[in-house]
């Protein structure tokens, strides 16, 4: 289901035809970017290859009628404040060598897990979370405070660790299964790639980056963290070819040999690393004809809905920043078996509602609402039937949200007045845009942690390599070319 | 080049990768990760600047050797020289 765009330039015209580089990175989201900037900062001359007209791969932008929409990007997991020791951001901003200002967080107001018989309500600051479940589960809170040990001292980044299950250790600590659903709505929508169940050293990466640090953007969105990258990059003198993907690559028994790209040229290097995916680089490889890796390819995917309307949402008594909410207490997260949208749980985002300098705030107000998807169902429509089911759980979606936000006292079609405009994106688009196969926004379930393949000079990084999020994807750029790149030898 | 401006170059290069740190009152016998934040990336780094700006080459088994300003300078000095 590739799609390589018609291109009637002839390979002697494109000016990478017959180059070389060191490296190339195939993909210009977080991870290739990154992988970027420490080629650059290693003196090490390499190329960025994107297939779509921008950056950001999962986490995107795009304008329609000028109105500016993220894709991705609810909040920035892993926040922590200026001068913060030791946590990922510091040491990703580090590595890239990027100011902490650069990236103009702005911390959250207040984020919460909604569920119909309890609500807890977290910050940036983690004592008041863990007061929260004090206070509505207080039988088990000694439980939860052990756990916050084990996940503070937990090697999650190991590269060798064995898959366990989270729901069964969670059991170690509590017995009631609302606090484990609890739990686990909020971790496993930011980042699992499996159902209803998650390693639990990416269990522990989340919670880490959701509870223990925190949440923040910037008030132009996904946008300035981009535009920091890619500004890094070129002023290292990283070359990026927009709008040029690879279609193929050339390869023996051992090694990587060469790279097709879209426009018919060809380009050498010594090592490729690849954002696509696994088994999307595998496929241009032409090796993806087995069993395990079929079984390993991502399905877990969502629809989001956009609103932009006149108010700020905080003037409609909607104070959240991010709401993560499920429709009884038991939380399944599973692709859903017959509809195209499950809306019994999912998230809604409100990016205004951000501590953004001096007042400032985002133009109109965003109402975002996720919800997860059924891939299959919605590759298969035709055009017709696509635009309505959009239409049909948009406002499905729309109505969930306005039952779990604080009430309006006004109707679904009122609310709809206020409304300037609105947009959807379903499984296609995200396939469309980032060449996912599947759509799938976490990735393949059996990360590849190590990001070999069995090429020789071919490595992955990115969503299937293993670490989360954004900052998560940034950090899997960094150290899968410090590992491959600038450690081991040529 | 002396040890003590081979231990200056390396403090230069911390100052540039770890803008944040206090590089002003290091001990030189101490190991420098026992007084700064800094983790394997950043020897990596140390060892990416001495090479880039020095033409020094550290070999992955030799990064030991760059625990301290002490060893540093015991090390890099006769490769500075060379």
């Amino acid at each position: 289901m590739t799609q390589i765009p018609e291109n009637k330039v002839s390979p002697r015209d494109s000016k990478l035809h017959g180059k070389h580089f060191d490296c190339v990175i195939i993909g210009a989201g977080m991870a290739g970017l990154a992988s970027g900037i420490r080629l650059g900062l290693a003196g090490k001359e390499s190329i960025i290859l994107e297939r779509h007209n921008a950056s950001g791969g999962l986490n995107s932008f795009y304008s329609i009628d000028g109105h500016k929409y993220d894709v991705g990007l609810h909040a920035l997991t892993n926040y922590v404040p200026k001068g913060t020791k030791g946590s990922p951001l510091t040491k990703l901003l580090r590595q890239l060598r990027i100011p902490y200002d650069a990236l103009e967080l702005s911390p959250q107001l207040q984020s919460k897990i909604h569920f119909p018989s309890c609500q807890l309500i977290f910050n940036n600051d983690f004592s008041y979370f863990e007061s929260q479940v004090a206070e509505q589960f207080p039988n088990e809170i000694d439980g939860f405070c052990r756990l916050v040990e084990t996940i503070k001292n937990y090697d999650a980044f190991s590269l060798n660790a064995p898959s366990t299950s989270t729901r069964e250790i969670l059991k170690q600590y509590f017995k009631n299964p609302l606090l484990e659903s609890m739990l686990l709505c909020p971790t496993m929508y930011y980042g699992s790639s499996t159902e209803n169940d998650m390693d639990f050293s990416q269990f522990v990466i989340m919670f880490r980056s959701l509870f223990l640090e925190g949440f923040a953007r910037p008030l132009n969105g996904v946008r300035t963290i981009i535009k920091a990258l890619q500004d890094k990059y070129r002023s290292l003198g990283g070359t990026r070819k927009m709008r040029c993907g690879v279609a193929k690559i050339i390869c023996d028994e051992q090694r990587a040999q060469k790279l097709l790209l879209d426009d018919g040229s060809e380009i050498t290097a010594n090592k490729i690393i690849s954002t696509a995916g696994y088994t999307e680089t595998l496929r241009l490889c032409n090796n993806d004809k087995n069993q395990e890796l079929e079984n390993n390819i991502g399905k877990l995917t969502f629809t989001e809905t956009i609103t932009l309307f006149k108010e700020q949402p905080k003037n409609l008594g909607w104070e959240d920043t991010i709401i993560f909410f499920n429709d009884s207490d038991h939380f399944r997260y599973e692709a859903p078996s017959s509809n195209l949208v499950d809306p019994q749980s999912g998230v809604i985002c409100l990016p205004n509602n951000y501590a953004y300098p001096n007042e400032e705030n985002l133009e109109y107000g965003i109402l975002r609402i996720t919800a997860l998807a059924h891939t299959h169902k919605w590759f298969t429509l035709d055009e017709t039937s696509y635009q309505e089911a959009k239409q049909h759980w948009y406002t499905i979606l729309q109505k969930t949200a306005l039952s779990i936000l604080p009430s309006l006292n006004e109707s679904q079609a009122e609310f709809a007045s206020r409304t300037i405009a609105k947009d959807m994106f379903t499984p296609r688009t995200v396939h469309k845009f980032t060449g996912h196969i599947n759509g799938a926004i976490y990735g393949c379930p059996n990360k590849i942690k190590d990001g070999r393949t069995h090429l020789d000079n071919l490595f992955i990084a990115g969503t299937d390599q293993g670490f989360l999020g954004i900052i998560g994807a940034m950090l899997s750029g960094i150290s899968m070319t410090n590992l491959h790149c600038l450690q081991s030898k040529e | 080049m002396t040890e003590e401006q081979v231990k200056q170059i390396v403090i230069d290069i911390i100052n540039e990768i770890a803008p944040d740190e206090d590089t002003s009152n290091l001990k030189s016998e101490v190991n420098l990760r026992d007084q700064m934040d800094l983790d394997s990336m950043d020897f990596l780094d140390i060892v990416m600047e001495l090479r880039k700006q020095h033409g020094i080459e550290v070999p992955e088994e030799d990064y030991p050797k760059l625990a301290s300003l002490d060893s540093c300078a015991d090390y890099l000095t006769p490769k500075f020289n060379a």
